[in-house]
């Protein structure tokens, strides 16, 4: 996770002042990087989409919110699938196994393991986020697709549900009262309670906070050491680095594939455990 | 510290009409709304048919199992009952051929001596019947040996005194007992 970050700074460094020397537009990388109006198809055009207002709110429909769409469609339309699969059997077949396989990974190896005893509340929401995020990361990998999770507002989206996931789960179990009140340790003298109620009310919100943050610069990482390296070969006005910038690109890409699966099991696996310290909280 | 710094550098670069953390709400909008109802689709058609199934295969294949573990075990008592009567029987016939054996060995001594005593008995009773036969011929013999000289002695009576005469009376009277 750090060398990736470190690799996106000095990329960006390099971008920078590589760009600033040759006066050439820097903005291509975030062109392709940042959310926008249009869905470029170059060299075969572009798709403009249309904007929309709602209570002054800009609910336009952006290129990733299109892309959480095709994601959304792919994956329902691949659960559905293999959920008819057990309609004749239990036995399913072909690709409903593969897709078994991933549901009782996370059902047996995240979500029972972090959450215990009634994870089977939480289950189709964690599945629902594993195979968000999965698809959502492995889409982006696709050319001229965009990676909607290297969008800090999915993924802060993502992390708000975890959020209030994770409040319902622990004032489910506890009560309101008491869960708030489990939050703080019991035992304190009165006057470090002024520190520790901040503390803990602040230790809340970072949860999801990091969450939200992991995912977003993981993916984001990748992308753009991507680009930077296919953009030396722009930048330096020479066909001789292609094949060091595509090697290095091909390698990042692989890296990704890796990257991708890892960030969907973390944030799932991540929110699993809060949700089962929320509800497992013994002070 | 370097997700901090890379940050800084992120939002600093704002020349592409864009920074990489700005939060479009219209995206956070429409991705809670996407989720939710991805959720709620993939809850009710997906996610529930499957689970269920699974659970039920499980439930199904741990059945079985325990079915399977349950008449192996059944089979195993089965079996040893089996080698337990088995051997009981096989005990029982080696009793059964020793008891018996060692009856015949009873049998056998007591016709045994039985006939021992049997024929002691009969060699008894021949050797008294011998011993019977036998006094009663001395007895016989006696008489008759008594009644030869009685008669001898009348013969002789009868006869003068004659010596020659006596002699060839008592020779003929021998020859005559000779005969008989």
């Amino acid at each position: 996770m750090f060398s990736n970050q470190t690799a996106n700074t000095k990329a960006l460094a390099d971008t920078i002042s590589k760009s600033g020397q040759n006066n050439s537009d820097p903005s291509w990388i975030m062109h392709h990087v940042l959310d926008g109006k249009t869905i470029s198809f170059e060299p075969f055009g572009s798709i403009h989409l249309p904007e929309m207002h709602f209570l002054g709110m800009d609910l336009s429909v952006t290129k990733h919110v299109f892309f959480i769409w095709i994601v959304a469609i792919i994956l329902v339309t691949m659960a559905i699938f293999s959920a008819r699969s057990y309609r004749k059997s239990l036995i399913p077949k072909g690709f409903a196994n593969l897709f078994e396989i991933m549901i009782v990974f996370v059902r047996d190896e995240i979500v029972a393991p972090s959450i215990g005893n009634g994870y089977q509340l939480f289950l189709p929401y964690l599945l629902t986020l594993f195979f968000f995020i999965l698809l959502s990361n492995l889409l982006g990998l696709i050319p001229y697709t965009a990676t909607v999770t290297g969008n800090i507002a999915v993924t802060a989206s993502l992390a708000a549900i975890s959020f209030v996931a994770t409040q319902f789960a622990g004032i489910k179990q506890h009560g309101a009262y008491k869960y708030f009140k489990n939050l703080v340790p019991s035992g304190m003298p009165g006057w470090i309670l002024i520190i520790i109620i901040p503390l803990e009310i602040l230790g809340l919100f970072t949860k999801p906070f990091a969450l939200s943050i992991r995912l977003f610069a993981n993916m984001i990482a990748g992308h753009i050491v991507i680009f930077s390296l296919l953009g030396l070969i722009f930048i330096m006005h020479t066909f001789y680095v292609a094949p060091v910038s595509v090697g290095f690109a091909l390698f990042i890409e692989m890296l990704e594939i890796l990257v991708a699966v890892i960030q969907a099991y973390i944030f799932t696996m991540l929110t699993a455990l809060f949700i089962g310290m929320s509800m497992h909280s013994e002070h | 510290m370097l997700t901090l710094l890379s940050f800084l550098l992120l939002a600093v670069e704002q020349e592409g009409g864009g920074s990489l953390i700005d939060v479009n709400p219209g995206v956070i909008f429409w991705t809670v709304v996407t989720f939710v109802l991805l959720l709620l689709i993939l809850k009710k058609f997906a996610w529930k048919p499957i689970l269920i199934a699974l659970e039920q295969r499980e439930t199904a294949i741990k059945e079985s199992l325990e079915r399977a573990e349950k008449a192996n075990k059944d089979a195993q008592k089965v079996l040893s009952e089996n080698q337990a009567s088995l051997e009981k029987a096989d005990e029982e016939s080696k009793k059964i051929i020793s008891q018996s054996r060692v009856y015949a060995e009873k049998l056998k001594e007591q016709i045994l001596r039985e006939s021992e005593a049997e024929a002691k008995k009969i060699i008894e009773n021949a050797s008294a019947e011998i011993e019977r036969k036998k006094d009663a011929a001395f007895d016989e013999l006696k008489t008759q040996i008594s009644e030869i000289a009685i008669r001898a002695a009348e013969i002789i009576l009868k006869e003068n005194l004659n010596k020659e005469a006596q002699i060839k009376v008592l020779n003929n009277y021998i020859d005559q007992i000779n005969k008989n």
